[in-house]
């Protein structure tokens, strides 16, 4: 137990005085009719050397991949290389207006080309679209095309499976583009139940969505049975990427015969999370799709790239312009630095990595279904809970105290105190080795040390049931509160 | 990097090989049919190779807006998100070892609803259109009617998304006009297509002719019951009242013009505020100032019931990965601008877009702006030349002319939208009018 958090009493940076000394004034006069003139702005007037001062102190008070192992299960928090870095931050990128004539957007168009047909050959797809912001936003554009698709083929659908094991945006999405949600359980292998599946399959199916492997870390290995039960219902099959690290150069989503696929660039290739984004989350599809694909399309002719935008069948925009272009440059960076025989060798460790920490830490937990994982696996604290009180959250909390990022808890729902664990193919064995002995220790530890815990980080255990309660979501909130003395 | 042979070892297999064994042999490949990998040296001078072949702002004087626009970036705001422990850190799930983000985030929040004085506001979507899509169910969750109201006036792309958005609920997208000589909405047309079907009304300040619309601040008073949105770019709200304090119910917009580059259209941010009334019904993530187990101040994240990874198909939206790192900038940017600043740099805007129109209608063969409200950093001029190709002999004299108005309206086909900000200086003005001059003739 070495780690400490950096601790700052950090004001709000409204608390903050100082003097602003910010370089453009200006003394011109005010032009803005008087019916829509704006009284009052109270910003904070800061110093740059304060405002920097107080973000770099935040900044101690987080925890990111550079600081250490983020075992987030599912959400594949790699080292981000920093070439990737240096390359989205030139002008060249950053300095672009994207409506700009064709002619002097030829970088970024032949970039989002090349990319795009990377990551066909990564997929066994036929045409790729980078224009969704997030994996979610991919499912949602994979839904949209789904309608665009059975619509063009005058079929009636509005159901779409999902697997009680899927991640929380397939139902989200699937919903948000009007379909009704059919939930298909696991069966006692903690895969996808056939039987239930052919059960809820019906002509009203417009699509299934499958992660692959699941969020278990299992291979669907009856995936070539389920592709077809699917196809022959007239339903499209939908392949969620979260988990696409897992089987690079192994296997391909084509292969395994889906329809469309989403890929995440802030998983699967190494784009840094950012606290939450940005991400960008391409959709990949079969050619028989492709012209319902987002516009506009990237086209090449006489060696010169255009953008395409009268395509009758297409669903449209999913949003402004082309995608998150400075993310797609890292992730193309990240490819070329790979090469095919890279990524291969990326899914390879990133499943070894799984089962080596698996099989230092299952005896102690317990892990329901199959031995083999892939790239990530679920243990549960079930019996730790029962016998010692000790929790999935616990652990979690007892793990931070280590100076180890947590997995993530209580997903999947069918694993009890269920603890998912991604350690991805760039941590060492002594990385993996140390998790795993604080996994042991946290498990023969102290039961009240760790209730209590975390210690070691910049607040103690946070008050979740208050924020909720209080509702103070903004400064003029919690200064009205504080006004009506009611804080 | 070869495999670890020590886990394989300790794992009693020989390669790494039979970790897949579960995967099938008819669905297996031989690899991925890509070229072999490159050296940083090499990827680093590839992709930059790649890249020169884009015109920047900084080459070529840029009258290019839209929606985005090309504005000053203090360097200390990348030095700020360039700090790994933001940088590399995944959503604040775990609050207590990631108050820097949550804090962050809170303040992005406050400063964010200070700007547009609404309450509350999401820890952001992924840009304006989709932020509009967002808006639209959530007025249909807010009054479960089924037709939602837009400007005419409004750009071909959020159409696009937004009819995609509510495709889900299926709502009735209606638009109504704006007036032809002042380009403001058109007031009598509202009130026609108010039906009793409505769940929300659309607005933007500045619309998308650049006009501060002076009809917003009268539509809560005619239509209490209705969610009124209202679209902003939040640079213009250093001048320009606040939607907040005209009965907004919703405001959206992008945030780009606070800090961020441009990036060739993305990664962009979504603002989405709302009321507190209407909080529970409000998309994406929430921050909340808390307390922890000894009283200190603290941050986490909260209302997540409304959230997919809870609720999944009942969810408020999909939305999980969203533009946290850009919404920090946007407070590093406005910290160090400040009021004072931000106001400033409207003013310039707005100075500079005034001089380059007049000097524009000075000209022989351009009628600018071709609508007389009153304008933030942008308007319409009508050309006799076709935008396009005027574009195309712009750029022969290294400048990046103004944004086609056709794809938004097909009836303004000989109209386009040109753009100042605080980035245009006087030389650039002067060589834009020698150009158009040289162009027409």
């Amino acid at each position: 137990m070495s780690y400490r958090q950096a601790r700052y009493d950090e004001p709000l940076i409204f608390e903050l005085l100082g003097e602003n000394d910010f370089c453009l004034m200006s003394e011109d006069e005010e032009n803005v009719p008087e019916s829509m003139r704006r009284e009052t702005l109270c910003l904070p007037d800061l110093p740059e050397r304060e405002v920097v001062r107080h973000y770099v102190n935040l900044s101690q008070m987080n925890f990111g991949v550079d600081n250490g192992i983020y075992p987030l299960g599912s959400c594949t928090m790699k080292y981000n290389p920093k070439y990737a870095d240096l390359l989205s931050s030139l002008p060249t990128v950053t300095s672009v207006h994207p409506c700009q004539d064709e002619d002097s957007l030829q970088g970024a168009l032949h970039l989002m080309f090349e990319l795009e047909k990377c990551l066909c050959a990564i997929s066994g797809m036929d045409a790729v679209t980078l224009q969704p912001a997030a994996g979610a936003h991919g499912e949602f554009t994979g839904m949209l095309l789904t309608k665009a698709y059975h619509s063009a083929n005058n079929q009636q659908r509005d159901e779409v499976i999902v697997p009680d094991s899927a991640h929380g945006t397939n139902p989200a999405s699937a919903a948000m583009a009007g379909y009704t949600v059919v939930e298909v359980p696991s069966g006692p292998d903690g895969c996808v139940d056939l039987e239930a599946l052919k059960a809820s399959l019906s002509e009203r199916t417009a699509a299934v969505m499958v992660t692959n492997p699941n969020t278990l870390g299992l291979f669907e290995k009856d995936i070539g049975t389920l592709a077809e039960m699917v196809h022959e219902a007239g339903a499209l099959l939908y392949y969620d990427g979260a988990n696409l690290n897992a089987i690079m150069g192994m296997t391909t989503p084509g292969i395994m015969d889906f329809d469309i696929v989403h890929f995440n660039l802030h998983k699967t290739f190494a784009t840094p999370h950012g606290g939450g984004g940005p991400g960008a989350g391409p959709v990949g599809v079969r050619k028989f799709l492709e012209p319902f694909l987002p516009v506009p399309r990237i086209v090449s002719a006489e060696g010169k790239y255009a953008l395409e935008f009268d395509r009758i069948d297409s669903i449209g925009k999913v949003r402004s312009l082309y995608g998150n272009f400075a993310v797609l440059v890292r992730a193309y960076a990240y490819i070329l630095a790979k090469g095919g025989d890279g990524l291969k060798e990326v899914s390879q460790k990133a499943v070894l990595n799984s089962n080596y920490l698996k099989s230092r830490v299952v005896g102690t937990y317990e892990m329901p279904f199959a031995e083999l994982r892939k790239h990530e696996f679920v243990i549960s604290a079930r019996r730790l809970a029962k016998e010692k009180g000790i929790h999935a959250s616990d652990i979690a909390k007892a793990l931070l105290d280590r100076g180890f990022m947590t997995p993530t808890i209580y997903f999947p729902s069918l694993v009890e105190e269920a603890l998912m664990i991604e350690p991805t193919e760039t941590e060492s064995k002594e990385t993996l080795d140390k998790y795993a002995q604080a996994l042991l220790d946290i498990a023969n530890g102290d039961p009240e040390d760790i209730k209590s815990a975390p210690h070691n980080t910049a607040v103690g255990r946070v008050d979740e049931v208050y924020a909720a309660k209080e509702l103070i979501l903004s400064w003029r909130i919690y200064q009205r509160k504080q006004g009506r003395g009611t804080l | 990097m070869p495999l670890d042979r020590r886990m394989l070892e300790e794992l009693g297999i020989e390669n790494v090989e039979e970790l897949f064994s579960d995967i099938p042999e008819k669905i297996r490949i031989e690899g991925i049919p890509l070229p072999q990998g490159k050296s940083e040296m090499e990827v680093i001078r590839t992709v930059q190779d790649m890249l020169s072949k884009n015109l920047t702002a900084e080459q070529a004087p840029c009258f290019l807006g839209g929606g985005i626009y090309h504005h000053f970036i203090p360097s200390a705001v990348s030095t700020i998100t360039s700090r790994s422990e933001f940088l590399t850190s995944y959503t604040p799930y775990q609050a207590e070892i990631s108050q820097g983000m949550l804090q962050s985030m809170f303040e992005y929040q406050s400063m964010i609803s200070e700007l547009t004085a609404m309450d509350v506001v999401n820890s952001s979507n992924y840009d304006w259109s989709t932020a509009l899509g967002e808006a639209a169910t959530m007025c249909h969750r807010i009054l479960p009617k089924k037709t939602f109201l837009v400007p005419e006036a409004m750009s071909w792309e959020k159409r696009s998304v937004l009819r995609n958005y509510v495709s889900g609920p299926e709502l009735n997208i209606v638009e109504y006009s704006y007036d032809p000589y002042t380009g403001e909405a058109d007031l009598e047309d509202i009130r026609q297509k108010m039906t009793q079907d409505v769940c929300g009304l659309y607005i933007e300040v500045p619309n998308l002719f650049g006009i501060i619309d002076s009809r917003a601040p009268l539509l809560k008073k005619e239509f209490p019951e209705v969610p009124l949105v209202v679209g902003v770019n939040p640079l213009s709200l250093a001048l320009v009242r606040p939607p907040g304090e005209y009965g907004a119910d919703i405001v959206i917009g992008e945030g780009q013009s606070l800090g961020l580059p441009m990036n060739v259209g993305g990664p962009l941010l979504g603002l989405f505020a709302c009321t507190l009334e209407h909080v529970r019904k409000m998309p994406g993530r929430l921050i909340g100032l808390t307390k922890d187990n000894t009283g200190r101040r603290a941050f986490c994240m909260t209302l997540q019931t409304r959230e997919q990874h809870i609720r999944r198909s009942k969810a408020t939206s999909n939305i999980c990965t969203n533009e946290a790192l850009l919404a920090i900038a946007v407070s590093a940017y406005l910290g160090m601008v400040g009021s004072k600043g931000l106001r400033a740099l409207a003013r310039i805007n707005m100075r500079n877009a005034r001089s380059l129109m007049q000097r524009i209608d000075e000209l022989d063969g351009f009628t600018s702006p071709f609508f007389n409200g009153a304008h933030f950093n942008e308007f319409v001029v009508k050309t006799t030349v076709r935008p396009e190709k005027l574009n195309k002999l712009l750029l022969r004299h290294g400048i990046i002319g103004g944004m086609p108005m056709h794809r938004h309206l097909p009836r303004l086909n000989d109209h386009m939208l040109l753009t100042t900000t605080e980035m245009n200086s006087a030389e650039d003005i002067d060589r834009l009018i020698v150009a158009l001059k040289e162009v027409v003739q």
